[in-house]
Formats: structure tokens, sequence, C-alpha cells
């Protein structure tokens, strides 16, 4: 185990661990907002591989698409409603309050790091506990390849049922607070044919052509990553962010109004809701079964006691079916977000992109 | 007897899964409310979800005291592996009052979202309360500092829309909950930081497991673990409103609809301040060698300063509703006084209170927003004379005053009372010289209401007040009363709020007396 650290993989994780520093400050520094936006969506895709080299492929996965993608479109959708630079800041002595707090934060994680177990050591706390009870047992009980997908859709599914609210609760605000715009929910009971945006055909054909082609291949790509989740890394939100990229880019391509008739806000708004109760309603399968809530095993009536084979069935399934209502509450959540965005600007410029 | 208790007492089935029922019926019922066809029926639901939850949190408290410590497996995963619900009599205190307040809020809720909330949101509203209530449940119900986490923040988003949905009637209530969303997160993160900490230090998530954990390696030693609770306590310390981390809650009392104040004010601040409970006494234990110098030289007397400093800042605020918020962060340091003795006496005054806080501030605000139902009123002048026109509403507003006073008879009086036994029992004179002096300031500052609505004269061409309606008047007439009934009869809260004390610290003292 000791070749884990070789001398290469230490350099690219200080190395990494410098430049998100380096992003930080000058994010910090910036007014321009949209250089601030493109700067976070760097600093997502540098943690990814930071996450990468550090092993930790499925958070790597989920920074990427949620922190570098879709986070970054829908800053850049909401800054479309406001201005483009921000206020000159204060000097940084005038705000001595947050820098005592910034100051006071940082002397108390430093004092902590001394006492921390050295950096991917064997015998620290965490890698001798629960972690390594995970890798040993959940081959035996849960029996899908990928031990994250078992630890956050099994042992800790109540955990995941609960992020799945948060991000339903956080769709439920953006439509209470922002709407889908006036002028999005006229837009959406639009049912005209495509002669009426027919003006964009020549400045956009080829890039009507590509998408058309590459948006089913995205969806297709998002299934995959949501049913191969236990075998490989990915699972419900990392395919129900890729599948609202899909139709946001469907949107930006061929028009607000063509994207809301294919998918149109209401199934959004229901969707949302749909996913949260599906991941529930599995839950409560497994309780009417006999079993407590998400207990698997009894998905299909109480656990027949015999050994399953190569496959654990019941497991299995009911990973599935979570991840099936994961990927809707996401992916409903996330267009809704984006077209109550962009339901509010008068029309997307092409100089604005 | 036998027939109310047959009521009260769950079906088997129901009472088996009780405690996750408390969680996934709100949300459940949450997230359809979504379709509900109007507000109306959207109101019904939010008050079948609610009565439905208390129902639970009766029966569980009941299953509690009588066969001791409850423990839901989620997945049917054991502990540490899986996540646990685990309930002993310090959270079945939490359930009860906030399940309770929830229904009380839930019932008030209708005219005043009727008047406040734009009709094609109003059923969203109730799926965001009704998420809320499930988020601060969880909290109260959960062994697993994570899950604890996951709950913190599903209440806190659905806090924060609901504070912004104020802006319908006063536009503040945007920037309030935007402060509030930025010194939330920051108390969030302040929480994963030091939850992350334990982990790192024991290995494990469940809060009993890490107790345990700490007590057998004496990880008091470590600095990791001394870091981890100091991010822990700023953390929940900032959801709980203590001072000085409690700038959000003035204007988001002030500005966020009515219903949302008096829902908030009886439910979030106690669910943290319950969490607060937790981490100190049962994961780690106020028997550490670091944290006595922590709670006798920054708790103690950050309690003293918030009952001193924001009652007096109460007193001067024109705003009734900036009063009432000032005084809950004063209420708050009131709490925190018998946390920081770290003793079982001061652990029972400091929930006894917080029973007591929930009733009286709760049936506070539910009058102050009663009487916003016909006009717009929130100056403490504009309630000049409005005792004569709604009589019923400012009744039950000066019960409730009295409470929070500490008048004798009244439940305020005894928690007090309490917290005094308390901390004199330490030797702390001075914390009673606090309490004397800080009960005197909210003589004044509710005094201040009190003498506008009943004795002072209506001003021309002054908003007109009404009485309210009767869904307003019930839970209203309600918390009034049992400000009076544990006035008199504090038996259950405070049974309640001792057993809860017996449960957490009987059993961990033993453990450090045998480690030591």
């Amino acid at each position: 185990m000791e070749e884990q650290f070789v001398p290469s993989v230490l350099i690219a994780n200080i190395a990494l661990m410098s430049m998100l520093g380096v992003i930080t400050i000058a994010i910090i520094r910036m007014t321009s907002l949209f250089g601030i936006v493109m700067l976070s969506g760097v600093y997502s895709l540098v943690s990814a591989a930071w996450f990468q080299a550090m092993d930790a492929v499925d958070v790597s996965f989920t920074e990427a698409a949620v922190g570098a993608g879709i986070s970054t479109a829908l800053y850049l959708g909401a800054m479309l409603l406001t201005v483009r630079k921000a206020k000159p800041t204060k000097g940084i002595l005038k705000r001595w309050a947050p820098l005592l707090v910034v100051i006071g934060t940082g002397s108390a994680l430093l004092y902590a790091s001394v006492d921390l177990p050295a950096f991917g050591s064997l015998d620290s706390p965490v890698n001798t506990g629960v972690g390594m009870q995970y890798m040993e047992v959940s081959p035996k009980e849960v029996g899908t390849p990928n031990v994250v997908t078992a630890v956050l859709a099994s042992y800790r599914g109540f955990d995941t049922f609960g992020e799945t609210v948060v991000v339903f609760i956080a769709g439920v605000a953006v439509i209470l607070l922002i709407g889908f715009g006036e002028r999005a929910l006229a837009a959406s009971n639009w049912r005209g044919r495509e002669d009426d945006d027919a003006q964009g055909d020549d400045s956009h054909l080829i890039l009507r052509v590509v998408s058309k082609l590459l948006i089913p291949l995205i969806v297709l790509y998002a299934f995959y990553v949501h049913f191969h989740g236990e075998y490989s890394p990915g699972g419900g939100f990392q395919a129900g962010v890729i599948f609202a990229v899909a139709i946001m880019l469907y949107s930006l391509i061929f028009g607000l109004k063509a994207a809301m008739t294919a998918f149109p806000p209401v199934w959004a708004r229901v969707g949302a809701a749909m996913g949260v109760a599906i991941y529930g309603l599995v839950g409560v399968i497994c309780m009417l079964n006999g079993g407590r809530f998400l207990d698997y095993d009894y998905i299909f009536g109480p656990p027949s006691g015999e050994a399953h084979g190569h496959h654990n069935w019941p497991q299995i399934t009911g990973i599935i079916g979570v991840e099936v209502g994961v990927v809707v509450a996401v992916a409903c959540v996330m267009i809704t977000a984006f077209y109550a965005f962009a339901g509010r600007t008068p029309e997307i410029r092409d100089e604005d992109w | 007897m036998t027939m109310l208790a047959d009521l009260v007492i769950a079906p088997t089935v129901l009472a088996m899964h009780a405690p996750v029922l408390l969680v996934i019926a709100p949300l459940l019922v949450g997230a359809a409310t979504v379709l509900a066809p109007s507000g109306r029926f959207a109101w019904y639901m939010a008050v079948a979800t609610s009565a439905f939850c208390l129902w639970m949190g009766i029966s569980l408290a009941m299953e509690v005291s009588q066969n001791g410590v409850v423990s839901y497996h989620m997945g049917g995963w054991a502990p540490p592996r899986g996540i646990e619900f685990r309930i002993d009599a310090l959270n079945s205190l939490a359930v009860v009052i906030i399940s309770f307040m929830g229904l009380m809020s839930a019932i008030y809720a209708q005219p005043a979202v009727e008047r406040e909330i734009r009709i094609e949101k109003r059923p969203m509203f109730y799926t965001a309360y009704q998420t809320c209530l499930a988020g601060l449940l969880g909290i109260v119900l959960t062994g697993d500092a994570f899950n604890l986490f996951v709950f913190l923040e599903i209440s806190s988003i659905a806090t924060y829309v609901l504070v912004a949905l104020g802006a319908g009637r006063d536009r503040r209530a945007l920037t309030a909950s935007f402060n509030y969303l930025i010194l939330g997160t920051i108390g969030a993160t302040f929480f994963v930081i030091g939850v992350g900490f334990l982990y790192a230090a024991t290995g494990t998530l469940n809060m009993a497991d890490m107790a345990r954990i700490m007590e057998a390696d004496s990880l008091h030693h470590s600095r990791v673990v001394q870091a981890g609770f100091g991010f822990i306590v700023v953390g929940l310390g900032l959801k709980a409103a203590m001072f000085p981390l409690h700038q959000w809650l003035p204007p988001a009392y002030a500005h966020a609809p009515s219903f949302v104040t008096v829902f908030l004010s009886s439910t979030a601040t106690k669910a943290a301040f319950y969490a607060l409970a937790r981490f100190m006494f049962s994961v780690f234990d106020p028997t550490f060698s670091f944290l006595e110098p922590v709670f006798l030289y920054v708790l103690a007397p950050l309690a003293a300063i918030a009952m001193l400093a924001c009652s007096f800042q109460a007193v001067f605020q024109t705003d009734v509703r900036r009063i009432l918020a000032y005084s809950s962060v004063a209420q708050v340091g009131y709490m925190l006084l018998g946390l920081a003795t770290g003793t079982a006496a001061g652990l029972t005054a400091g929930m006894f209170h917080m029973a007591n806080h929930a009733l009286m501030k709760g049936a506070l605000f539910m009058a102050v927003g009663a009487a916003a139902l016909n006009a717009s009123v929130w100056k403490v002048s504009h309630f000049n004379g409005a005792a004569a026109r709604a009589p019923l509403t400012f009744t039950g507003l000066a019960v409730a005053g009295f409470s929070l006073m500490g008048v004798p008879l009244t439940a305020g009086f005894l928690s007090k009372w309490k917290l005094l036994e308390a901390t004199l029992a330490e030797g702390w004179w001075w914390a009673a010289v606090v309490i004397g002096i800080s009960s005197f300031l909210a003589l004044f500052y509710v005094g201040r209401i009190m003498q506008a609505a009943f004795f002072a004269k209506a001003e021309e061409g002054a908003p007109e007040i009404k009485e309210a309606p009767f869904v307003v008047l019930l839970p209203l007439w309600l918390l009034a009363g049992l400000n009076i009934v544990f006035g008199l009869n504090p038996s259950l809260p405070l049974g309640m709020a001792e057993a809860g004390a017996r449960a957490v610290l009987g059993v961990d003292l033993n453990i450090s007396g045998g480690a030591q």
C-alpha cells in the first residue's frame, strides 16, 4: 500500500490544491461577474481532478457534472438578469469583522490539523471504523460492485432521500420566488409550429444539425450513467443533471418556446414532486412488506432466507428504484431552475453567451 | 380515561414505524401538496399532516416514557453502518413540542396566508411549510450526526423561502431572507466541518457511537475533537440564535409572513437548541476537561449578555415583531444559561424554558399577526386602544405576555425559577442578578405593548383592528391557556424535561466515572 504515495501523486495533489488557492484569490479580486462564474466553474473542474487523484471517482464525477457543469450554466442564467460587474468592494481593513471570522476559522482548522491522522494512513479511525466495514461486508450484504453506490443508496439511503428532498425544496423555492416568469408561462401555452422561429435558421444551421445529433446521445448517456451506477461511478444525481443539460442545450439552440413545447414547465413542476414520491414510496413498500423504511430486502415481500446467488435482486431493485426517484427529481428541478431564469430574460442574445 | 389512552396510542403498525412516519408523512404529503387544486385544499392537507405528526409524536413519547430508548434502523441496517433514529426522553420532549406547535401554527395559518400570499403560490407555500416541519422533526429524531446535517439543510432551505415570501407584504423580507441564507449556510458549513472532525477522530457518524468511542479512547485530549466541538457549537449556535450569532433573527421574524414567524419562533430555534443540548451533554460530556472552562468562561457570559443586551434592545424597538424577536434572543440566553451550568438541574431548566418559550412566543406572535389580519399594523402605537376592539385577541396576548415577564402562576415564572435554582446551586449569584434585571426589562417591553392596547386611546385615522376569526383564536387561546395550566401544574413539561436530563446525564456520568 505504500506505493500509493509515490511522489508524483503527492506532487499532483499539492499542485492541484495550490491551483485551487490561486483560483480562490482570483475570484475574490475580480469584479466581472462573468469572469467569476467562469472561474468558479474552473474551480469545480480542478476540484474534480483533485478528487480523481485521491481515488474518489464518484465524488469527482458529481463535482464535474454539478459544480463545473450545471451550476455554471445556472449562474450564467441568473447573471443575465442582473448587472455584469460587482460593485467595487471596500478595502480589506474596513471589513475587519469578516476578516476576524476568517482568521479565527483558519486558526481553528490549523489547531486541529496537528492531531489529524496522517494523509492516507491505514490505521486512522476512518479507515479502521465503519469505512472498513463497508468494504468488507457490502459485497455480501448489498452485492453492488460499486461500494459507493451501496453506501449511498442502501446503508445511508435515508441520507440520500434527504438530499433528494433538499433538491426538491430548492426547486420549490425557485418556483415560489422567481416563478416560471410570466413570459415563460405564456410561452408554455404556445403550441405553434417551427416556422414561427424560422428566422434563426441561417445563423445556427451547423449548431442545429450538430445538436440534433448530440441531444439524443446525451440523453442516452444520462440513462447509461443512471443504470450503470451500481457498477461504475455515477448514479441518479449525475444522470439527472446530464438529462437536464440536454433540455437546456435544446432550449439554447432552438429557443425557449420549442424547449417548453417538448418539455412543458408543468412536467418539471410535477416531476420534481414525483421524484420525491418515487423515492419515498420505494421505502413505504418495504414498510408494507414488514421491513423498515427503505429496507430493500423486503421489497418483494419478507426475505426468503435462501442465500442469493450472484445477484442480490431485492437490494439491486431497491437501489435502481430509488435512483429513478433521484434522477426524476434532480432533472426536473434543474430544468425548472433553468426555465425560471430563462423565462425572465427578455431574450438570450448571441453576445450574452 | 382508558378511552382517551386508546385514542392517543397509535395502532401497533403505526407505532412501530412512528419515528420515520413523523418525517416521511409531511415530506410525502408535502410533495403531493404541489398538486393541490387550491390554497384552501393545501391548508387541509397541511393541518392533517401536522395533526398526524402530533399523534405519532405523543404516541412515541408515551412509548419512550414506558419502555425507554426507541431505536429505528433505517433500511434495516444496524448502526453504525446504517442510520438510526434514536429517541430517548430528551428528544421525545422536543418532538412533542415541535409537532404540537406545528399543528397550532398550521391551524392558525389559513386567514394570514390568504391575506399575505398570492393565490397561485399558496399550495407550494404549504409544501414548503410541511417540508420545513419534516426537517425540524428529523433534526430532533435522528441519532446520526450527518443525517442531522441533512435535516438541518432541509429545514433551513424551506425556512429561507418561507421568510422570503413575506415580500408580498413587505419587500424587506427579501434582504432579511438573504442575510439569513448567508449566515445559515455559514452555520451549516461550520456544523459539517465539526462533524467531519469528529468522524476523523472516531471513525463513526452515529452520535451514541461517537460518545462511546470518545469516552473509551479519552479523545478529549485530541485537538481534532476540541476543534470539532467548537465548530459544532458555533454552527448550531447560529441556527439557535445564540448571542452574538443572532443578527439574522430580528429582521427575519419582523418581515416574514405572520404565520411563518409564529411557526419559526416556536419550532426552528427550539430544534437547533435541542441539537446543541444533545451535542453538549450526550455526544460530548460536560465533565471533559476542556469543556469546563468553555462552559464557565464562554457560554455562561454569552448567555448573560444575551439576556441583558437583547432585552435592552427590545425595550427600544418600535416594531412590535422586532420587540418580540429581540426578546426571543434574550430567552435563548436563558435556555443557554441553563446548559452552561453543565448540570442535570441546568439542563432541566433549559429544556423546560424551551417548552414554555414555545408556548408563550407562539401565542404572542399569533396575537400580533391576528391584529394585522385586517389592517396593516406593526408599530406599538398602532395598537393604541386595540383591546377594546379585539378583546379576545388581546387578552390572549396579555396572558402570554405575563408568562414572558415571569409573573407568578404562569409557566414562564416556573421555568425562570428553576433556572434560578440551578444557577444558585452552582454558586452563580451573578446569574440571579442577571435573571432579575432581564425580567425587569421584560416588564417594560411587554408592558409597553399591553399599555398601548389596553389603556391608550386610539388615534384618529388609526388602522382599524378587528377581532380575529375562530381558527386564529382557537390556537391562540389554547397556547395562552397552557401557559396558565402549566403555571399551576407543571408536572407534564417539567417531568419530561427532568426525565430528559436524567436520560442523558445519568448514563454518561456512570461511564465517565468508570473511565477516570
